[in-house]
């Protein structure tokens, strides 16, 4: 076989699979795999998701801004590890095994991920399931101990637990231990209609509802060869910018109110706020939940919303900007947030880290520009990116989107195609990817379809799968008392991860 | 940042009145307070929220109680840091597996007499994960619950409602 150097032309030399949409799936050999695996461990290619499916493990890989999936038949129940050249993998190889019983064949972590050994036979594989017990990464050194947090935290957060090492103040390793609020979706969705599927979907992450939603749907369009009216897919885009600012102005109040600043988190609070009200005045739920299904959306929007909008947007325009000079001018603060949780550009390039996360440490993708799903590519608005690296940096990051996300709200009402704003999804099989940017960043859903519309199988994989572990690196040698803060400028989210 | 303050001081808050109270809330408090130990809380109820197995959705909107619109404390309900200090769990998610046992424990940690919470949909009876291998079915397969607020996930207005009920209800000592 010739040496492939992009990976289209390693995917045309493969078999390919049938009704697979938009992008290709190829079958790989085992040298196939281990080329691919190359192209990762030497940074030519990302990840973007590793996923089980019975006795098959799927790798969806991007090359630049073209993305394939490649899938290795596991005879005998094991796979050539990527995460043996390729670290990102390794959580997911993981969960693979947690879940699947496929082994990853030179992955040198043997511990469980998902399975905490408590699903005592009632688990996707069979047996009684394993130990409780859980062997954390040892640090070794003078005068080092740890501390050990959650999974029941003091705020108001998801559950999950993290193991410090610490000297004195200084952290030294830190390791998370996920999985608490694993729900088992997957299986759920294993047989679930295409209603069901996008509502089990948009309960992924509640944060992130209509992104996944969107993502959902359009896997199972590029499934099934359904063409959204354009109406539809102008509609979605706003209520995803909507997510997005919503997001975005939560976040940066929390962080500031982790630097003990509480006047920024009120005031970000009160436009969040707003802006839940006007989604809920408009589509008739705050968060947006169960509006965007596979064919189009449920809700469309008439005259007296985009009012509403617009004198929201105007509200927005009208008091953000003194809090970004309130951000920016206050040097306690920025004495925070400059130069804390950093997190190097070599580290997000290889984890393909989507959102602020790789924004804010000069990866520059963005779903929405990367792969130019409707209705981006017709729409003006910049990708801001970053080198610094740090809390501040993903702050900016975050203001910068909730600025070009106002701006894409604004051509949304000005340009609003008219028509109808659902289709009907025709029948017969097929397999369908799609990945969508939600606010944290680029969700990926996988899925095949059977005959009857059903969902046969479908994967969500979250931006936080590759966030997670750079938090860790981000956090090594700052202090305790600065966890919170790198934590919530990462926002990782838990239930989305544990699926 | 003067001038956002000043601001504050001249212009009318924004806190809006509080709601009606849940009138269904009330009737299932009624029953639940026959079983658990009296006493008189004053105009305090301390809130520990855990998340067991919950989308992030109901925190969102638990989070927003705490915004100016709604302003959560002027009612004397707060949220608390540890079980210890806690009179309420506010207790969100189908209850998965792998959180069963810190639930039940963050329980045992919360000093009598308290109350349990429930919230959200999947809270109730699990929802739409209630047929998952990796889920208890609800907050009342693992604990006693006391109240449960519906929705998916429910609105600051509705949490609102539900939380006035029980402190009315605590505060009275008694079945109203």
């Amino acid at each position: 076989m010739k040496k492939a150097s992009s990976l289209l032309d390693l995917v045309a030399q493969c078999r390919q699979a049938p009704r697979h949409r938009p992008w290709p799936r190829a079958i790989a050999d085992e040298k196939t795999w281990q080329l691919a695996r190359e192209h990762l461990a030497a940074g030519r290619w990302s990840l973007l998701g590793l996923w089980g499916d019975s006795t098959t493990v799927h790798a969806a890989l991007l090359d630049g801004n073209t993305p394939a999936v490649l899938s290795f038949e596991c005879a005998n129940g094991t796979y050539p590890s990527l995460a043996r050249d390729h670290m990102p993998a390794s959580r997911l190889e993981r969960a693979i095994r947690d879940l699947w019983g496929l082994e990853p064949q030179g992955l040198a972590d043997t511990r469980p991920w998902l399975d905490h050994g408590r699903w005592s036979g009632r688990g996707p594989l069979e047996g009684e399931g394993g130990s409780t017990a859980y062997r954390f990464l040892s640090a070794e050194g003078d005068s080092l101990h740890e501390i050990p947090v959650g999974p029941v935290h003091a705020g108001i957060i998801e559950p999950g637990h993290f193991r410090f090492s610490v000297s004195g103040e200084a952290v030294v390793r830190l390791e998370a231990r996920l999985g608490y609020v694993h729900k088992g979706i997957e299986r759920l969705m294993a047989g679930a209609g295409l209603d069901r599927g996008a509502a089990l979907a948009g309960r992924c992450s509640g944060d992130s509802t209509v992104a996944y939603a969107l993502a959902f749907s359009r896997a199972a369009e590029a499934a099934s060869g359904a063409e959204v009216p354009p109406r539809a897919h102008w509609l979605r885009a706003l209520m995803a910018e909507f997510e997005r600012v919503a997001n975005h102005l939560g976040d940066i109040g929390a962080i500031c109110n982790d630097a003990a600043f509480a006047l920024m988190h009120t005031h970000c609070g009160i436009l969040r706020e707003q802006v839940l009200r006007a989604a809920h005045a408009c589509f008739g739920h705050r968060l947006m939940r169960d509006l965007i299904v596979p064919g189009g959306v449920v809700i469309d929007v008439d005259t007296r919303c985009t009012e509403t909008i617009r004198a929201l947007v105007a509200e927005i325009r009208n008091r953000f900007p003194a809090l970004v000079e309130l951000y920016d001018n206050t040097a306690s603060l920025q004495d925070r947030t400059v130069g804390t949780g950093f997190l190097n550009q070599e580290l997000a390039r290889q984890y393909a880290a989507g959102g602020y996360v790789g924004r804010a440490s000069g990866r520059d993708f963005d779903a929405r520009r990367g792969l130019g799903y409707p209705p981006y590519p017709e729409l003006d608005f910049s990708i801001p990116v970053l080198q610094d690296g740090d809390v501040n940096a993903r702050v900016w990051i975050r203001i910068r989107e909730i600025e070009q996300s106002l701006a894409i709200v604004d051509q949304i009402l000005e340009r609003l195609p008219s028509g109808s704003i659902r289709t009907g999804i025709p029948g017969g099989s097929g397999e369908g990817a799609a990945l969508v940017e939600a606010f944290r960043g680029d969700v990926l859903v996988w899925l095949r379809l059977a005959d009857d519309r059903s969902v046969e199988r479908c994967h969500l994989r979250d931006p936080s799968w590759f966030q997670w572990p750079l938090l860790e690196a981000a956090i090594e040698g700052n202090i305790v008392a600065d966890f919170p803060l790198c934590n919530k400028s990462f926002n990782c989210s838990y239930s989305g991860h544990d699926l | 940042m003067r001038k956002l303050l000043f601001n504050s001081v001249t212009h009318a808050p924004l806190t809006e009145p509080a709601p009606a109270m849940d009138d269904t809330a009330l009737a299932e408090l009624a029953a639940s307070l026959e079983r658990v130990a009296r006493r008189r809380l004053g105009r305090s109820l301390a809130i520990r929220e855990v998340d067991a197995g919950s989308c992030n959705g109901c925190e969102l909107e638990i989070h927003a109680l705490n915004n100016a619109f709604y302003d959560l404390e002027r009612f004397g309900i707060r949220f608390v840091a540890s079980p210890r200090h806690a009179d309420v769990l506010l207790v969100t998610g189908p209850v998965t597996t792998n959180m069963r046992e810190a639930l039940a424990r963050t329980y045992a940690a919360t000093p009598d007499p308290k109350w349990v919470v429930a919230v959200g949909d999947c809270a109730v009876d699990g929802g739409i994960f209630a047929d998952s291998y990796a889920v208890e079915g609800g907050v009342s397969s693992v604990l006693q619950v006391d109240l449960h607020i519906r929705g998916c996930p429910p609105t600051p207005e509705q949490l609102l409602r539900g939380l006035l009920a029980l402190l009315q209800v605590a505060e009275k000592g008694n079945v109203p």
